[in-house]
């Protein structure tokens, strides 16, 4: 049984939501996360339990406040529209939004550990060599945080791809613009088209699979590198 | 333990075990319908000492459930279509269909004084985003779809539609103030104390919303299951079900194979 055509449209959506997202991501989360894994400062934890929230939030609730935050009465919202912009729910953008936040602690928290790990020794001595800040960090902390980056990536793509009810509250079933694959597949299930659905989930069931024994493989094929 | 008194054991067990079955029913209920099922359950109590659990979710989700052995004694779907393939694969009990209620259809806003009694709201098209329920799922959906159709408006609106995946996430786009009016089920609007404006769609422009029950094959045996279903047909449930925004069929008119 070949796809329909809203099906293709929906696993390029969501492949296209899953890009940017983890983008997105590594531009907000490598800088959180560096900071975390250096600061002494009182706020590290609480902000490492902020960070840590969508991992035990049920995604209903973050829905749910999404769409009172970003709605037109909301803080968000209103805030938004007065600087004449379009609020947030039922669009791409805001799918993004969402998406961040859910899959924000699958990026920092990798990132986080590989930052810890690679300690003050290298920097210290890079530093003595007259290394610039954004030196040390580009020519250091890069090359030896590489696996961090690699989990983060990877995770912070495949959570966003499997995301489902975050989108489901916030997103409105928007052909090409918030119709993503988890909720076509719920789509056919309510509606009794077990085959379109089983379709859907075997690939995605397949992807999964694929992607974590990808990351498992190249983890173990990047370590032994850390320590030459 | 000799052999009399594990068979003694073994029937006593299952005696009470009778007698618990045999006084609670449990009912399967389409999310939209949980209020009312809750009231007509209290007063269904009241008067037979039986009791009701009652679960809800979507019909499709609860359909899938009981023709996987889900522990149900009565289904109360959202739709007609789910009832009769119980009916047709031999999970309900055949000639125990029947709509219990109507389900009414209108355009709401949470502001007062926006949409007209007429529905012109529609045509003048001044909004952001409408919302309805997936037509595809929900047949609150399917009837806005035709209502809008006979409007031919369809077509126009169709790019600032946004869509629930059921009636109750519909109404909360609305409320919540992410689009600006929509089509949601009068009891919800009833359910929050009638505020705000809307126009109550006359039933020509859609076919109706029929909510069918079907007795299944776990409660053709259990007396409270017989008893709630007999009671779900009377006077003092279809007054209950009128109240909080549902039509009901005519007495007479109680056609089991009605039409789609």
């Amino acid at each position: 049984m070949p796809l329909s055509e809203t099906d293709i449209q929906a696993i390029w959506l969501t492949l296209r939501l899953a890009s940017v997202t983890t983008l997105l991501l590594l531009v907000v989360g490598t800088p959180l996360a560096w900071w975390l894994a250096r600061t002494r400062s009182w706020l590290k934890q609480p902000v490492a339990a902020i960070t840590s929230l969508p991992l035990v939030l049920p995604p209903t609730v973050l829905g749910f406040y999404l769409l009172i935050l970003l709605g037109p009465d909301g803080p968000v919202g209103s805030l938004m529209q007065d600087l004449g912009l379009d609020t947030l729910p039922f669009t791409f953008p805001g799918l993004v939004v969402a998406s961040m936040i859910y899959s924000l602690p699958f990026m920092v928290q990798p990132l986080q550990n590989a930052f810890a790990a690679i300690g003050n020794r290298p920097l210290e001595v890079a530093a003595t060599l007259r290394a610039s800040a954004l030196d040390r960090f580009v020519t250091i902390v890069v090359p030896l945080a590489r696996p961090g980056f690699l989990t983060g990536m990877v995770l912070a793509f495949a959570h966003t791809v499997g995301e489902f009810g975050v989108v489901l509250m916030i997103g409105g079933n928007i052909p090409g613009e918030t119709h993503v694959l988890s909720v076509a597949i719920y789509d056919h299930v309510e509606a009794l088209a077990y085959d379109n659905a089983h379709l859907l989930s075997a690939g995605l069931l397949t992807f999964s699979f694929v992607v974590i024994l990808l990351l498992n493989l190249l983890n173990k094929r990047s370590h032994p590198e850390m320590f030459r | 333990m000799s052999r009399e008194l594990r068979f003694f054991v073994a029937a006593s067990l299952l005696a009470v075990s009778q007698a618990l079955w045999a006084n609670s029913v449990t009912i399967a209920v389409a999310a939209n319908f949980v209020s009312p099922a809750k009231a007509i359950a209290e007063a269904f109590e009241k008067e037979s000492g039986f009791t009701v659990a009652v679960s809800s979710g979507s019909t499709g989700k609860l359909f899938a459930q009981i023709v996987h052995g889900a522990p149900y004694d009565l289904f109360l779907a959202a739709d007609s279509r789910r009832p009769r393939l119980l009916e047709q694969n031999g999970r309900a009990v055949s000639g125990s269909r029947f709509t219990y209620a109507l389900g009414e259809l209108v355009l709401w806003s949470p502001r007062p004084g926006y949409v007209d009694s007429r529905g012109d709201v529609l045509k003048a098209g001044r909004f952001n985003r409408l919302a309805m329920a997936n037509p595809r799922l929900a047949p609150y959906g399917r009837a806005a779809r035709q209502v809008m159709e006979k409007l031919e408006v369809w077509g126009e609106l169709r790019r600032r539609l946004v869509q629930g995946e059921n009636i109750a996430q519909t109404f909360q786009f609305v409320a919540s103030g992410n689009a600006s009016l929509g089509f949601v089920a009068l009891s919800q609007v009833y359910a929050t104390g009638g505020s705000g404006s809307f126009w109550k769609i006359p039933s020509g422009l859609y076919q109706p919303i029929q909510q069918q029950a079907v007795l299944l094959q776990r409660g053709k045996e259990s007396a409270a299951a017989g008893a709630f279903w007999r009671y779900l047909q009377g006077d003092e449930a279809r007054k209950l079900i009128r109240g909080m925004g549902y039509g009901v069929v005519m007495e007479g008119l109680r056609d089991n194979n009605a039409p789609e």
